[in-house]
């Protein structure tokens, strides 16, 4: 990962759909009827994490190179909601960037490269629905036992 | 959890603590069902030989699963549309067979633009004790 601060992926479509969100309800055992019920339900607090992985080719800020998943450790995940988080039907144009990129020496002597990628997600309107901020990191070597998950 | 009553804003201020929710035992059927909902599929949470060779004793809990129940636990105490923000830092690992259990202070209450709004910090830990992830939330109250 040496992508620069500031680069920035395709815009790409992403539908909130409501199987998909009924999926993610079980997986994150939530126990709200209305994930299950109400076709047009509040969506779970982390649900726009499944839009990245199935984005297109070209909507990744990092570009489309294959990683080495063994040396990728998920730091930190953010997300922001104006007015909460969107409905299921609420069709999204989502838009990620790198904003930061930095690196810091492990505490085996190894080096860990932190990347900030930032997603925005804004409705047809183009208004701001949610940002969601990533910090990844990348080790020289493997990931130590107690680092992240 | 049908006419589940959300917490309110009088609620909160006679209790900073939020109920806590202790978690089954973790399986390697969660981290599947969590990636397949989700499409992050990376091996080292599912395929024992891929962790091994990344030098890890099995697989491990993918961070997002248990933020997503840490997600699920804020919208199930306050209304899925009351979440403004939420951030979850990873610390330690989490195992196949952990109890997790998710528990929350509220650290700060203010009102915005006319919206009720309070301040949450947030743990998720492993019956050892130890800190599978921390969070910040802030959340819309009625």
């Amino acid at each position: 990962m040496s992508s620069p601060s500031g680069r920035t992926g395709q815009p790409y479509e992403f539908p909130v759909e409501r199987g998909k969100v009924r999926e993610f309800a079980r997986a994150t055992k939530a126990r709200r009827d209305s994930y299950f019920t109400d076709p047009h339900a509040v969506v779970p607090p982390t649900f726009l994490m499944s839009s990245a992985f199935w984005a297109g080719p070209g909507a990744s800020a990092l570009g489309d190179q294959e990683r080495d998943m063994s040396r990728i450790l998920h730091g930190e995940q953010e997300f922001v909601y104006p007015a909460g988080p969107p409905r299921a039907g609420t069709p999204l144009i989502a838009t990620q960037r790198v904003e930061d990129v930095y690196s810091k020496q492990g505490r085996r002597g190894g080096t860990m490269e932190f990347t900030v990628l930032v997603t925005e997600y804004r409705d047809e309107h183009g208004t701001l629905v949610a940002e969601a901020r990533s910090t990844v990191i990348e080790t020289s070597q493997a990931p130590e036992r107690e680092a992240a998950s | 959890m049908t006419g589940m009553d959300e917490l309110s804003w009088e609620a909160l201020a006679a209790s900073d603590t939020l109920p806590e929710f202790v978690d089954e035992p973790l399986t390697v059927t969660d981290f599947v069902r969590y990636q397949g909902a989700s499409g992050d599929l990376n091996p080292i949470h599912h395929d024992e030989r891929f962790a091994r060779s990344a030098g890890f004793p099995g697989v491990f809990a993918v961070g997002m699963l248990a933020a997503g129940i840490l997600g699920s636990y804020l919208a199930d105490l306050f209304g899925p549309r009351a979440i403004r923000r939420f951030k979850v830092q990873f610390r330690e690992q989490a195992w196949p067979g952990d109890v997790l259990t998710y528990r929350g202070v509220v650290t700060e209450r203010e009102e915005r633009d006319g919206e009720r709004l309070a301040r949450l910090e947030l743990l998720v830990l492993r019956q050892t004790g130890g800190v599978h992830a921390k969070g910040w939330a802030t959340v819309a109250l009625p």
